[in-house]
């Protein structure tokens, strides 16, 4: 399997190991420690260590291979050839880097606002960087999956511990969401296992699959990640969780979590079952064009600040779906840089919103109004933070927003053509936000103020400056220069839409129309029984999901079967 | 071409952004926080013209600052066309520094701050906008002026303010998300750059393009500039009267205005080129569309019994010439279309500094309320007399040169039908600028006796009255203009 893996030999010591574990070990350290300032400073010192490791990381990061990175392999379970297998290439590498920067964000942010069980808060914090970092780095499906449960239990106590009045009910709506989705998930894991016979991330993309397995397999993954994005239909959980969140759980769910979704499209879905994202895409791109409508549609109605921004990120996350399965080069480009873009400047809002909620303890629109004449610090980092929300040219929103229209023109100018109302929704609800909270039109006593108003709202201390000039600089950065970070991802993205697009994969694509479609599930052995010639197994596969299909939807019923006859 | 490729560019396009950083950070000195803008708006017309010899030998001056993705690069250029505009408006906003001490203080305005920051940074913008050397660098500075111009519109806070800069940033809002923004899509699609051409003739695309993209993306540029205040898109001007009169005067009669009208033209001719718009007859129908904003925008003028609001139709009407000139592609059309930026820049600023000096020294806002008030403010009301007359384009004053070049453009083109809509829209001017004048010195109830003068504060006629002046000289003299559009081409 080293034909995956670029030599790079520019660390001496397993970086990625180290980068998984620091965060683990740290948590462990934490519950010897004591006294709530010293825990808090404790996880922030760990976690800045972590994202000073993965400086060299981003540095000695070669964007010309699309190979895997500083790969690392340890047998783990044999019986099951399920290995300790991590990695990392263009697509992965801005996540872990977005993931180390914010993290240590996300303690400054709670330094005031988390006051009770700091050592449990700590300890899931650290644990939660752990599993976030492992999600990204994992080349091994087994071990992508365990990391992938094990940030929902912190994440879930994250809300139901530090949450807000109705923190039950969101913590229980996030899990259970999550939970379904994780088990589509477990499914095509173990469907693809039996069919070949590996959990190994970079075997199963070149392997061949017959449309009918692709099919399933695509839609059990979709749904798991649809999910996690969350786009439109499966977005009701993310609203719930972002108001009762404390602020870092806001944070981390923003920044993060929500892009745990689309990079499993953009690594499982795409590579691995490439003819059923190319029959499906034109759905996910309606799809993604609704969650855009809608995010937006419904952002425009909130009272709530934080609700307003959790429906803005519906919308902002339409556009990452959007430029993934739009599968060209600026429409994957812009959608990854768009997750990033997103993980800063979603986090930075939700920060601006804890910052006034410290205050004033509303998150509503009209309790926190008019507050420009007294917060003016504060109020030039929320217009930064808004503009960028909205595309505004200059920061880094809108050279993904961009490149994700460039490619929807190139792709359809149908598609282009129902974007840009996205757009346009997104100024106007971040204009008039802005307008209420700084000036605010329907303040009777004048924009002089009264003393009362004053008392509260003081400006920003210099924690809360340095966590928000810290993201205004990347806001700025990447808004100008972003060429760097793009020539990073470049290799990996061509390489994935090569093996999207591969001919072995269009090959595949069923006869437009129902009946078609119905050929290509049903039997079909006739119509690309040799295609895909990748020996033993992917003959007997073939024969399998003939006998699935035939019998019922559930492919993996019949893939069952397969794994008893083929059992390694 | 003789292109220098350096980075004192930066120089007067960062100037007017340090000012406003030094305007805020003195923010609590008065005397100190105006001087600023004084000696920043100084600076910026010197480092402007410091590139003005070499431009005027025919070379150009050039910076890549970013590489944003293959073909999108934010490029500052110097040309013939950025020298006219970013001369006028740093000149002008020397005068307006001055105009806003006397006018700011003189109503004792709340936020001055505020009000000054924005100022400067606006100018920033425009400055950028004349500078821009790419689709991207444009957009990006077009936005910047949305962006600081709109706290500028809701200056006063009450509640027809906050209409006025609602209605204001909905307008350029709505334009730039979606129309500029998939034309920037599109042209990337059909071009892979964002690149300006070298030249005004050859445009970026190639010859075999399809046809309706080209008519779609280029009415999407055209109308999605909204500041140029091309009709239907027009409204948004009139709502941001609100605003105090400075900004009306700098800005929504030069800076902001002509940001708009620029970034048309400088598509027109530097995206799309000359031979592609005459070819597909694009360019006479954009033509014929300013024509109708040149009439409509004059005879809704007309209607008009708030001084503001009849300088605002009068700007629609006037920005649309330059637009016209352009869109008539001869030679003689585009000089006179080009020329009318800095002719109608010194003129209409003249018009609204009289407005803002009249609010000030009698706090009158309304046409009718003007009787014999030529006796009052003479310096103010004699100058307001020669720019009405630079408006309606009577010699020597500077508007007669546009309208001028502009009806041999007609004739080039032998085009009786623009010719027309020319001398229709001098007759509709006259209209409506001269009642105001002949009211002012000639009052219904004759002449009193003894009038005692009572003019604005010298802070704010010296600088209307020097407008004024330099209507005039650059009706006898526009050949520095001249020689700046001749290099373009």
């Amino acid at each position: 399997m080293s034909e995956f893996f670029a030599l790079n030999d520019s660390f001496s010591y397993p970086i990625l190991s180290y980068l998984v574990f620091l965060p683990l070990a740290g948590a462990v350290v934490s519950l010897f420690l004591r006294g709530d300032k010293v825990l808090k400073s404790f996880a922030f010192l760990v976690m800045v260590a972590e994202a000073l490791l993965s400086i060299p990381l981003y540095t000695s990061f070669d964007g010309a291979t699309a190979k895997f990175q500083f790969a690392e392999f340890i047998p783990w379970i044999n019986a099951f050839d399920i290995n300790y297998t991590l990695g990392v290439d263009g697509i992965s590498l801005l996540l872990v880097m977005l993931t180390t920067f914010v993290m240590p964000l996300c303690v400054l942010c709670s330094w005031k606002y988390i006051d009770k069980r700091i050592n449990e808060f700590v300890f899931a914090l650290l644990v939660m960087e752990t599993a976030m970092i492992g999600v990204f780095l994992s080349l091994d499906l087994i071990l992508f999956y365990v990391f992938w449960e094990a940030m929902l239990i912190p994440m879930y106590l994250l809300i139901a511990v530090w949450g807000g009045d109705n923190k039950a009910y969101a913590s229980l709506k996030f899990f259970l969401y999550t939970l379904a989705g994780s088990v589509m998930l477990l499914v095509a894991i173990i469907a693809l296992y039996f069919s070949t016979g590996t959990f190994f991330v970079p075997t199963l993309m070149e392997h061949g699959y017959t449309f009918a397995f692709q099919f399933w397999v695509f839609l059990a993954f979709a749904l798991a990640f649809a999910i996690k994005v969350p786009m439109f239909p499966f977005h009701t959980w993310l609203p719930a969780a972002h108001v009762e969140a404390p602020t870092p759980g806001s944070v981390i769910l923003a920044s993060v979590l929500l892009k745990m979704g689309t990079y499993g499209f953009l690594r499982f879905c795409l590579p691995i079952t490439p003819t059923a994202t190319l029959y499906l895409a034109p759905i996910l791109l309606w799809i993604s064009i609704i969650s855009i409508l809608y995010g937006g549609f419904v952002a425009l109605g909130q009272k709530d600040i934080k609700k307003l921004v959790a429906y803005s990120s519906v919308g902002h996350m339409g556009f990452v779906t959007l430029g993934i399965f739009l599968i060209n080069m600026q429409g994957v480009e812009g959608a990854i840089l768009q997750m990033v873009n997103h993980g800063i400047t979603t986090g930075a809002l939700f920060i601006c919103i804890g910052i006034i909620y410290e205050r004033s303890h509303s998150r509503l629109i009209a309790d926190n109004s008019a507050i420009g004449a007294f917060m003016p610090v504060y109020v030039a980092f929320l217009g930064l933070f808004s503009l960028s929300s909205l595309g505004f040219p200059g920061t880094n929103s809108f050279v993904g927003e961009l490149l994700v229209l460039i490619g929807a023109f190139e792709k359809n100018k149908l598609i282009g053509a129902f974007a840009i109302p996205g757009a346009l929704l997104a100024a106007t609800y971040m204009l008039r936000l802005l307008q209420k909270i700084i000036w605010d039109k329907d303040d009777g006593h004048g924009h002089h103020g009264d003393g009362v108003h004053e008392h509260h709202f003081f400006d920003l201390n210099l924690r809360e400056f340095g966590t928000l000039a810290f993201l205004a600089v990347f806001v700025v950065w990447i808004g100008l220069a972003p060429k760097p970070f793009i020539a990073k991802m470049s290799a990996s993205v061509s390489k994935v839409i090569e093996q999207t697009n591969a001919t072995e994969a269009s090959a595949l694509l069923p006869a437009p129309g129902w009946s078609g479609f119905m050929k290509a599930m049903g039997a079909g052995g006739d119509h690309h029984g040799e295609e895909s010639g990748h020996g033993d197994a992917g003959h007997s596969t073939e024969a399998e999901v003939e006998a699935g299909g035939h019998d019922a939807p559930q492919t993996h019923g019949g893939e069952s079967g397969h794994g008893e006859s083929s059992g390694h | 071409m003789n292109d220098i490729q350096t980075s004192y560019i930066l120089l007067p396009l960062l100037l007017p952004l340090l000012t406003a950083i030094f305007n805020l950070a003195s923010g609590k000195m008065e005397n100190v926080r105006d001087s600023f803008s004084v000696i920043g708006s100084i600076g910026t017309f010197l480092a402007v013209a410091k590139m003005l010899p070499h431009v005027l030998s025919g070379g150009t001056y050039s910076l890549n600052l970013f590489n944003i993705y293959e073909g999108i690069n934010v490029i500052l250029r110097v040309d013939g066309m950025s020298m006219i505009f970013a001369l006028v408006s740093s000149f002008l906003w020397i005068l307006a520094s001055f105009y806003c001490v006397g006018y700011m203080r003189g109503l004792n305005e709340h936020a001055q701050t505020r009000f000054y920051v924005c100022y400067s940074a606006t100018i920033f913008g425009a400055m950028g906008v004349a500078f821009s050397g790419s689709l991207i660098s444009l957009y990006l500075f077009y936005e910047l002026v949305s962006i600081f111009t709109y706290p500028l519109v809701m200056h006063h806070q009450d509640a027809e303010a906050y209409d006025g800069s609602r209605k204001y940033i909905s307008y350029l809002m709505l334009t730039s998300k979606v129309m500029l923004l998939p034309a920037l899509a599109i042209i990337y699609v059909l071009t892979g750059t964002l690149d300006f051409a070298g030249n005004m003739t050859t445009g970026i695309f190639s010859p075999d393009v399809n046809q309706t993209i080209i008519a779609v993306v280029y009415f999407l540029s055209f109308f999605g500039y909204a500041k140029a205040g091309i009709m239907p898109l027009h409204n948004w001007l009139p709502s941001a009267m609100v605003a105090p009169t400075p900004v009306s005067a700098l800005l929504h009669a030069v800076a902001v205005v002509k940001v708009g009208v620029f970034s048309v033209c400088r598509v027109m001719l530097f995206v799309f080129g000359i031979d592609l718009l005459s070819r597909t007859g694009l360019g006479i129908t954009s033509a014929y569309i300013a024509s109708f904003t040149i009439l409509m925008g004059s005879v809704i003028a007309l209607t008009k019994t708030n001084l503001k609001a009849r300088l605002a139709y009068s700007t629609i009407s006037q920005l649309s010439y330059i637009i016209l000139g352009v869109a008539m592609l001869t030679p003689s059309a585009v000089t006179g279309g080009l020329i009318h930026i800095p002719n109608h820049a010194f003129s209409k600023i003249t018009l609204f500094f009289a407005a803002g000096a009249i609010f000030v020294a009698h706090n009158k806002k309304e046409i009718p309320d003007l009787d014999g008030i030529g006796y009052k403010m003479p310096f103010t009301m004699a100058a307001f007399g020669l720019a009405s007359l630079s408006m309606i384009g009577v010699p020597p004053v500077a508007g007669f040169v546009s309208k001028w070049y502009l009806a041999l453009g007609a004739m080039e083109m032998s085009s009786v039908g623009l010719l027309v809509v020319l001398l229709a829209s001098s007759l509709l001017n006259a209209g409506y600028f001269l009642p105001i004048f002949i009211r002012a010195f000639f009052p219904k109830d004759g002449v009193k006796k003894r009038v005692k003068m009572a003019e604005a504060s010298p802070f704010m006629v010296v600088p209307l009255f020097l407008t004024a002046v330099m209507s005039v000289v650059f009706g006898f003299y526009p050949d520095i203009w001249l020689k700046l559009i001749e290099v373009v081409k």
